[in-house]
């Protein structure tokens, strides 16, 4: 039981991974799927950055008197995820930008029956 | 400067992708793109002659010792690879400047070859790096700019196209990262020689597992392996053909480099096949991909459409020479991804030379196209032929290796799969050769020749495809020189 409880953090981040995930592949409007997808991202985000804690151990900092301290490697790599992460937000609202330009709406269904036979 | 051949790989071409939007003048940013392609392509020559004269490099980014800063690390698989990837860069490129894609983008084509080579740099970085975290980050930026590149497509379902890849392709990145962060708790470090050395000592418990099954359903989903390929027919479909070439000819062969790498050097045979039951799913959707993709690409009335299918059949055949565990599967598998990025980027830049003439790509338009373009209609059906694997082409070579393969892997059965399914390329290639050459063209069909600009790198690509059909040293030689090492790493 304690366990269970004591690694909370880890059931938050697959509680988020789901719902995100679900939110993508369930939602029909564009820019829900662009936040279903960036739940998700945010998830794993938590997940390093709960990997990097160590019990009792304080911020990674150079400082007399402090002997435990947090793994920084997670964070530093978790800063660029968030860049990437970022990166793909813009991109991806850039592109329904020019899908509401292209069809006039946002919602899947009605894109698909606009266009004819493959070319 | 030949020590620094590794960094130079993936530097060059990073670069020069933002000095293209610098000069900003369209014919100055493709000449730039044009010989930063050709400059990579030279760097990854080198890099692959002195890999199998001395053995593997590591390079040591800015200095700091291997586990603990980014490690370049080079053998014969990846060298193999980089050479796939900017040779394919250095033949597309050229064809860009006349192709219809320029001509629709207009004095905003500087931020095409900007595009173009960031593509180029994800690329070379996934397959040169030794860094797990940092093959993701390549992996991203290579995946942001080719969505990039398949929403400049002419149609506006180029668009969604390109929104449903950058989601599928994000959620199969995503999956990549949450296998490196699991395995980073696991063993504590991310370098992926070291992860390979300290995996046996920390035993293979869950977080492991767990691991393995997010990086092999993440790579999956990025290679395009059957049922994880929804995303790539219809982003090859309406992508501009140039950028159809490049990517059919490079990104899912990165992503199946990423698959190697991660069964065989990172968890090693021992884990990946014997205490997991790996290698019979893989040949299972393997051979379902040859045979499902193949007739799906069949009942398409899109050439281009069907090459996508075709594509993933492709992919197919790939997985299934790894799956059988042999060095002989290995080689097959890695031959096939040098002689199919031969044939799928031939194939699609004749549809790039076509789309120079006419904007349809469905069959019944292609009639008469033998007469109206005869030098692109020789040159898509030699594709084809090498696509089917007929004696004397590329594709013949890597089918031949991969029965042979499996044969020796005493599979008999998967053998004669491989000559059926390599039937089902014979009909839906005929579907189009049926047209072009035994239908009379429409009265007011568009005629003429494509200009030499595009003409030249497919026929480059065509022969190349013919001069390894009886040539076979390199490819086959590397790849055996690749697959022995990535063998031998297990017991």
């Amino acid at each position: 039981m304690v366990d269970f409880v004591g690694l909370y953090n880890y059931w938050i981040v697959v509680f988020l991974m789901m719902a995100g995930l679900y939110l993508v592949i369930e939602h029909g409007n564009l820019v829900k799927k662009m936040v279903g997808l960036t739940v998700f991202q945010a998830a794993v985000f938590v997940l390093y950055i709960t990997l990097g804690k160590v019990r009792d151990g304080t911020a990674p900092i150079v400082a007399e008197g402090i002997e435990i301290y947090s793994n920084p490697l997670p964070h530093v790599l978790i800063l660029t995820a968030i860049v990437v992460g970022v990166a793909t937000l813009a991109l991806g609202l850039a592109l329904v930008v020019r899908i509401r330009e292209a069809y006039g709406t946002i919602e899947e269904d009605e894109i698909g029956d606009q266009d004819g036979p493959a070319i | 400067m030949i020590a620094h051949l590794p960094a130079l790989q993936v530097v060059i071409p990073l670069l020069a992708a933002p000095a293209c939007i610098l000069v900003r003048g369209r014919d100055l940013a493709f000449w730039l793109a044009l010989v930063t392609t050709w400059a990579a392509f030279l760097v990854s020559c080198l890099l692959l002659d002195q890999v199998m004269a001395s053995g593997v490099i590591s390079y040591e980014l800015g200095g700091w010792a291997a586990p603990f800063g980014i490690e370049y690390r080079v053998d014969a698989l990846n060298a193999f690879v980089l050479l796939i990837v900017s040779g394919i860069g250095a033949v597309v490129l050229p064809f860009t400047p006349r192709s219809l894609l320029i001509e629709m983008v207009g004095e905003k084509a500087y931020l095409f070859y900007c595009a173009f080579l960031l593509c180029v740099t994800g690329l070379l970085g996934v397959a040169i790096t030794g860094d797990a975290f940092n093959l993701f980050v390549f992996m991203e930026i290579s995946s942001l700019a080719s969505c990039i590149l398949i929403s400049l497509g002419p149609h506006r379902r180029a668009l969604t196209a390109a929104f449903q890849y950058l989601i599928v392709g994000t959620i199969g990145a995503t999956f990549i990262v949450i296998g490196i962060g699991l395995i980073y708790g696991a063993t504590g470090t991310l370098n992926m020689n070291d992860i390979a050395e300290r995996l046996p000592q920390t035993g293979y418990n869950r977080t492991v597992i767990a691991a393995f099954a997010f990086l092999i359903v993440g790579a999956a989903i990025k290679l395009a392996l059957f049922p994880l390929h929804f995303w790539l027919p219809k982003a090859y479909t309406y992508a501009p053909s140039t950028v159809s070439a490049f990517l059919a000819a490079t990104a899912t062969k990165v992503g199946v480099y990423v698959l190697i790498r991660f069964l065989f050097t990172v968890f090693g045979v021992e884990f990946s096949f014997e205490v997991l039951p790996t290698a019979f799913p893989l040949m299972l959707l393997a051979v379902l991909a040859m045979f499902v993709a193949s007739t799906i690409a069949i009942f398409q009335d899109s050439v281009k459409r069907m090459l996508a299918y075709s594509s993933v059949a492709q992919i197919g055949y790939m997985v299934l020479g790894l799956s059988l565990v042999t060095v002989d599967g290995l080689t097959a598998s890695m031959v096939h991804l040098f002689n199919h990025a031969l044939m799928k980027g031939a194939l699609f830049l004749a549809i790039g030379c076509i789309a120079y003439r006419q904007a349809s790509f469905r069959i019944e338009d292609f009639a008469g196209m033998g007469k109206r373009m005869p030098w692109t209609m020789a040159a898509f059906t030699a594709g084809g032929l090498s696509l089917i694997g007929i004696p004397l082409t590329a594709g013949f070579i890597s089918k031949w290796y991969l029965i042979l393969a499996a044969l020796a892997a005493d599979e008999p059965l998967i053998a004669a799969l491989i000559v059926i399914s390599s039937l089902l390329a014979v009909i839906y290639v005929w579907r189009v050769v049926e047209a072009a050459y035994f239908r009379k063209p429409p009265p007011d069909a568009p005629a003429g020749e494509a200009p030499l600009s595009l003409l030249i790198p497919t026929w480059i690509l065509i022969a190349l495809n013919v001069y390894f059909g009886i040539e076979t040293s390199l490819p086959v030689g590397v790849a055996e020189h690749a697959a022995r090492a990535l063998m031998g790493a297990g017991p």
